[in-house]
């Protein structure tokens, strides 16, 4: 869009900015707002005598003598124990990940290296998996678990949820590999490299943009499942989403919203900080099965 | 690649998916087929010098046999699935023979689960698909023809929704529109209703939670719309600006048929996931008015009673439901794969 002649009317550029800026509002209002309402006490952040008690914080004012307070996130964070959460979801994330990418880069690779049919038969197949939603198995995992005594752990959850993802991190990874010239690796077999030498000398180290790309989104789902981490989890180790759910069931009663206020502004900084880490691999990750669709 | 070594390198995702995506469909739909036992149920008849009575009692002995014995349950073929619970044939054949016109059919029809749920599914699925790939677009144009800096920050804070837990969005919004929230009272000022609350109708209730979804997914539309937008073919662009073309001309004939594939392939994708909404409904804590397939399922698996063979019967369905959705998808890629060879 450089030359003159493209430039749209005065008009159209006004209309278009003021969209966009109402779109920004509307993106981004709702967390900026929670974030400013998760300092205050719950009669500001719900407040019927008067709204802008909710920007100026009077009643927290009168409470603690401050317009803000941390006593949200501490009833979280202390009296309900949210770190343990946070410290359950950053295992089973983590684990997730590692474990996730380690299998899905060695099928993967298969996948785009094998000229054979079933190649697609399988591919096919993870593309009817990745389309069940997780909600649906968890029927099928319920009573094994129980009768081999699996439910309710960590590690259990941890393998469901890397099951779960194999399909789509097949699906980017096979991708990537294709875009990587066969002929890197079929010379490393030439020189008398097995194939799995070939992988670990030539590949691993050019395939990282794609792993570290396919890696984030298998954190977004970990990190953001609830139906498998609600279903599978006991209550000692229960993950940051399906507790903060839990507050709802009993804060609710005791008038400590403010609890899950904070515990799910928490629960949102991390993914604020990826987002803004990791914006362009996102971006790639999202239209990668678009553009080859 | 030889087919030992094939092997060997897809051998842990291929026993993963097997283990814990194609057995637990195949555990759904056997259990989906069986019931849990009723207890054993003795009649004794006790007899004490003031005359005999009858008694029954659970014989926990002979229930705890048969339980063992047969450990799936009762078999019961497609008995859950016709149930009132789920597929409701006997009520559906009733309400059919009883209710004058098809506004009572379908009012009665309204009040059975399983219907319900799909009612609403499918309104959600139907209005929020096309409304966020509306929004998406709209988005993508805008974004695209502001200036180079301002992009970034433009995308960065359009991702948030997206990247957001949707149980985590949906409580924020939930918060927000609450009758004594910033929205909720904004609404109530505009409709110039104290007593409003969306909380409390069910329209309104639908409505909401398709403002959510299309808030939560419009960036994903918005992004590969954008990366699109990116691919335009200048050459035809400009030769349709020779031709005389005006704006709205040349987003019609040029940038529109280029996108449409992206279209096609966001609007697979989001039917997809729209149809399994359940995050929204507990987010919104808005199952008096809305329910859904999924949140039916998570409903019987949880609390004190779980309703495995019920929640099976619903996961079928479900999964039923997906295969339809995504059947163009496999057509389309089967297509792919022929054209390739």
């Amino acid at each position: 869009m450089a030359s003159k002649a493209q430039r749209a009317p005065l008009s159209l550029r006004l209309a278009t900015n003021a969209f966009v800026v109402v779109w920004l509002v509307i993106a981004a209002f709702p967390f900026i707002w929670t974030l400013w309402g998760s300092f205050k006490v719950e009669l500001d952040f719900f407040s019927i005598a008067d709204w802008t008690n909710s920007l100026f914080g009077v009643n927290t004012l009168e409470t603690y003598g401050n317009r803000f307070t941390l006593s949200g996130y501490e009833g979280a964070w202390v009296q309900e124990e949210f770190w343990r959460a946070f410290i359950n979801t950053g295992i089973v994330c983590f684990f997730v990940v590692c474990t996730s990418l380690t299998i899905g880069t060695l099928g993967g690779y298969a996948l785009s290296r094998s000229g054979y049919r079933y190649t697609f038969w399988l591919l096919l197949a993870a593309l009817i998996f990745r389309a069940m939603p997780p909600i649906t198995l968890v029927a099928g995992y319920l009573l094994p678990f129980f009768e081999w005594n699996l439910w309710g752990r960590l590690s259990t959850t941890v393998i469901v949820l890397v099951a779960i993802n194999q399909p789509f991190t097949l699906w980017m990874l096979h991708s990537f590999f294709q875009s990587i010239p066969k002929e890197l690796d079929e010379s490393a077999k030439v020189d008398g490299c097995t194939q799995f030498q070939a992988f670990r000398n030539v590949i691993i180290p050019v395939m990282w943009p794609g792993v570290i790309t396919t890696g984030l989104f298998s954190f977004l789902l970990a990190y953001n499942d609830f139906a498998v981490t609600s279903m599978l989890l006991s209550d000692d180790n229960r993950t940051m989403v399906p507790k903060i759910a839990a507050f709802l069931g009993t804060t609710y009663t005791e008038g400590n919203v403010m609890f899950a206020v904070a515990a799910a502004v928490s629960a949102t900084v991390p993914l604020f900080i990826l987002v803004m880490v990791f914006q362009r691999q996102i971006v790639s990750g999202l239209t990668a099965g678009a553009v080859k669709g | 690649m030889k087919h030992r070594t094939f092997f060997w390198f897809f051998l842990p995702t291929g026993l993963a998916m097997l283990l814990f995506i194609a057995l637990p469909i195949v555990s759904v739909l056997v259990q989906s087929v069986f019931t849990p036992h009723g207890a054993v149920i003795e009649t004794v008849k006790n007899c004490t010098p003031f005359g005999c009575n009858e008694e029954t009692t659970i014989n926990q002995e002979a229930t705890r046999a048969l339980r063992e014995s047969q450990p799936l349950g009762r078999f019961v073929g497609l008995g859950i699935y016709f149930d009132r619970g789920h597929l409701a044939i006997n009520e559906v054949r009733a309400l059919w023979a009883n209710s004058q016109g098809l506004g009572q059919f379908f009012k009665g029809l309204g009040n059975l689960p399983f219907y319900r749920a799909m009612g609403f599914t499918l309104t959600f699925t139907f209005l929020a698909t096309p409304a966020l790939i509306a929004l998406g677009m709209v988005i993508a144009l805008a974004v695209n023809s502001i200036s180079q800096r301002l992009k970034g920050v433009v995308i960065f804070f359009s991702l948030l929704p997206f990247t957001v837990t949707p149980l985590i969005g949906s409580l924020i919004l939930f918060w927000m529109i609450d009758s004594r929230g910033i929205l909720g009272t904004a609404l109530q000022w505009l409709a110039d209703d104290p007593g409003l609350s969306l909380k409390a109708s069910t329209p309104l209730t639908w409505i909401m939670l398709i403002v959510y979804q299309v808030w939560h997914a419009a960036p994903f539309a918005f992004v590969v719309f954008y990366a699109g937008l990116q691919t335009l073919p200048q050459d035809q662009l400009e030769s349709a600006k020779i031709d005389g073309a005006s704006r709205l001309q040349q987003v019609r004939y040029v940038v529109v048929p280029h996108l449409t594939p992206l279209v096609t392939f966001v609007a697979l994708i989001m039917l997809m996931d729209n149809f399994r909404v359940f995050e929204p409904i507990v987010g919104f804590n808005a199952a008096a008015h809305a329910t859904s397939l999924s949140w039916i399922i998570f409903n019987d698996l949880g609390g004190e009673t779980r309703q495995l063979s019920a929640a099976a019967a619903t996961s079928v369905m479900t999964i039923i439901g997906v295969a339809v959705l995504l059947s163009p998808v496999l057509v389309r890629t089967w297509r792919d794969f022929r054209s390739k060879k």
